[in-house]
């Protein structure tokens, strides 16, 4: 236990693979030098590399405009590298991914159920051929109940849910989640970050997440990518090693308090660079 | 014990604040229906005092009584009117429903095709139509067509300027979410922006519908001629010429009533489709 925190705690690191999960070996998502500039002139990534294993929670962690919003665009495929390279493992050309966004982004006009039908039913797929699915998604985030609601009888963080579970249905390689639960209470973001842990243990989704809190990131992930701005730029990599499932008596482990304070070092490093 | 009691009892409490609210809500509810009808019968009222006290000719200034008895004895020539003009405005709504709808959705698709045609749309909406009919009634040979013509150009521009800017209000994020899906142009017209557009287009139509009515009154004022299949607007001419005043009265009586049940109607759409989600068509709780 003493030498994974002192391993966690060294700055910078070099970048850290720690997976519990064992893969194949071949990353599902590897970023080589991405770097991305707007209008010619803003440097909004320089340089990232990054790979991505089968079973990683990668958090993406750092100050306002270090570019973890832009990275997550680039990996969606909404934005283009200006130079660099993005492949995905198995020689796709796209990435299979689902999206959370900060907001729940939900269509206020449609019900639950058929927000969660909208990415297959934009494949093609009538609702009858994939009612299970959207069940089935709507059933691991908790909602299983709530098919004919609409968007706005629901809570924040059941809004957040509906979200989620949109983002699984389509059973992707690689969940993106940027701050989802930035905007939520302390309360309902504790039990999301719980039950986001317990449905990956369920499912063994790979997840990239956003996020500028250092508690979410330590508690969440097995791999915390700390960022820097100006320009936007990976500073170290952390790993934290504790093994999952991570329930909330986590929290109050000394492991979660020092990687917390390592989390925070690196993050006013990557303030103070910035 | 009894100081529990005693909270437990406050707990229940119609307090003074709350039970003014209550007094308030209850006189609202009331004044709702109860004031306009108040309103327009001290107003019928008092039009009628004034006719008899000044011994006003029914020439000049008919009595309530008098516009009711013509209403209901020109029946027949006043509602052949009122369908003439009802048909000119129903028809003039729905070509301005399709003509505004359909050219958002091309602006919307194609930069280059709203900075093209906007600008004509603004010229056609800021040029008054009394100063545009005369010279359609030159060119168009059909009556109707002209008056068809004539209410359009007043009630398209507020659909389409609404729908317009409903199609682009929708949620970036959802937009980014259909392009990392793969959606088709096609499917984030249907599924997204029409969607999220429909708020706005049925506000423009609340407005284009009272429009459609002024538009096609209007045109049959420019129009003129009369015979059969005449509307509204020319029975009231005529019965100026006339100086029938009951019956101007009584035409005028009716075009307010079915600008009024347009709007309502109107309104009553608006709430069918919005009233599941939109916040416009919700109630709040307290």
């Amino acid at each position: 236990m003493e030498d994974l925190v002192t391993g966690a705690a060294q700055i910078p690191a070099a970048p850290a693979r720690s997976r519990p999960q064992t893969g194949d070996g071949a990353p599902i998502l590897s970023m080589r030098h991405v770097t991305k500039v707007f209008g010619g002139k803003v440097m909004a990534l320089e340089g990232m590399s990054l790979d991505i294993h089968e079973g990683d929670f990668v958090s993406l962690l750092g100050p306002s405009g270090c570019g973890k919003s832009t990275a997550l665009r680039l990996v969606a495929g909404l934005i283009r590298p200006t130079s660099g390279r993005i492949d995905w493992g198995g020689g796709q050309q796209k990435g299979d991914i689902g999206v959370v966004f900060q907001e729940p982004t939900l269509m206020p006009w449609a019900t639950v159920a058929q927000n969660v039908w909208l990415p297959l039913r934009l494949r093609g797929k009538s609702f009858r051929s994939v009612e299970a699915d959207v069940k089935e998604a709507l059933d691991l985030v908790g909602l299983g109940n709530f098919l004919d609601a609409y968007p706005r009888e629901l809570s924040g963080g059941m809004k957040m849910r509906v979200s989620i579970a949109r983002a699984l249905v389509t059973r992707p390689r690689l969940i993106l989640m940027d701050e989802p639960f930035a905007a939520l209470d302390e309360i309902t973001r504790h039990k999301l970050n719980d039950d986001l842990l317990a449905l990956r243990a369920r499912i063994g989704a790979t997840i990239v997440f956003v996020t500028h809190s250092v508690f979410e990131s330590v508690f969440l992930s097995n791999r915390i990518v700390v960022m820097a701005a100006r320009p936007g730029r990976v500073l170290t990599e952390l790993a934290v090693e504790a093994p999952y499932p991570r329930a909330d008596e986590y929290r109050s482990t000394p492991d979660y308090a020092h990687h917390c304070g390592a989390a925070t070092a690196a993050l006013h490093q990557a303030m103070g660079e910035g | 014990m009894t100081a529990t009691q005693e909270a437990e009892e406050a707990v229940f409490v119609f307090d003074a604040e709350e039970a003014a609210r209550a007094r308030q809500r209850r006189m609202e509810r009331f004044g709702r229906w109860a004031l306009p009808i108040i309103v327009v019968a001290l107003t019928i009222w008092g039009w009628d005092r004034v006719i008899v006290s000044n011994n006003i000719p029914h020439y000049i200034l008919p009595r309530p009584g008098l516009v009711l008895e013509t209403l209901i004895k020109d029946w027949p020539i006043l509602l052949n009117a009122l369908l003439v003009t009802l048909q000119t405005t129903v028809l003039a709504l729905a070509v301005a429903v399709i003509g505004g709808v359909g050219l958002a959705v091309l602006f919307t698709q194609s930069k280059f095709i709203e900075m093209s045609f906007y600008p004509y749309a603004v010229i056609l909406q800021v040029t008054p139509v009394v100063s545009i009919a005369p010279l359609i009634f030159i060119y168009v040979d059909s009556k109707t067509v002209g008056l068809l013509i004539c209410a359009w150009i007043v009630a398209f521009f507020p659909i389409l300027s609404n729908t317009t800017l409903g199609l682009n209000s929708a949620d970036h994020n959802l937009r980014d979410l259909f392009r990392i899906y793969g959606a088709s142009r096609w499917q984030q017209l249907r599924l997204l922006r029409l969607p999220a557009a429909l708020p706005y287009f049925l506000g423009g139509l609340r407005i284009a519908g009272g429009l459609a009515l002024i538009g096609s009154v209007v045109a049959e004022y420019v129009a003129g001629t009369g015979g059969v299949g005449s509307g509204l607007a020319f029975t009231i001419l005529e019965a100026g010429y006339r100086l029938n005043i009951p019956r101007m009265f009584a035409a005028l009586l009716l075009i307010a009533g079915v600008g009024v049940v347009i709007f309502m109607a109107l309104s009553f759409l608006s709430w069918a489709l919005l009233h599941k989600w939109h916040e416009s068509a919700l109630k709040r709780e307290v």
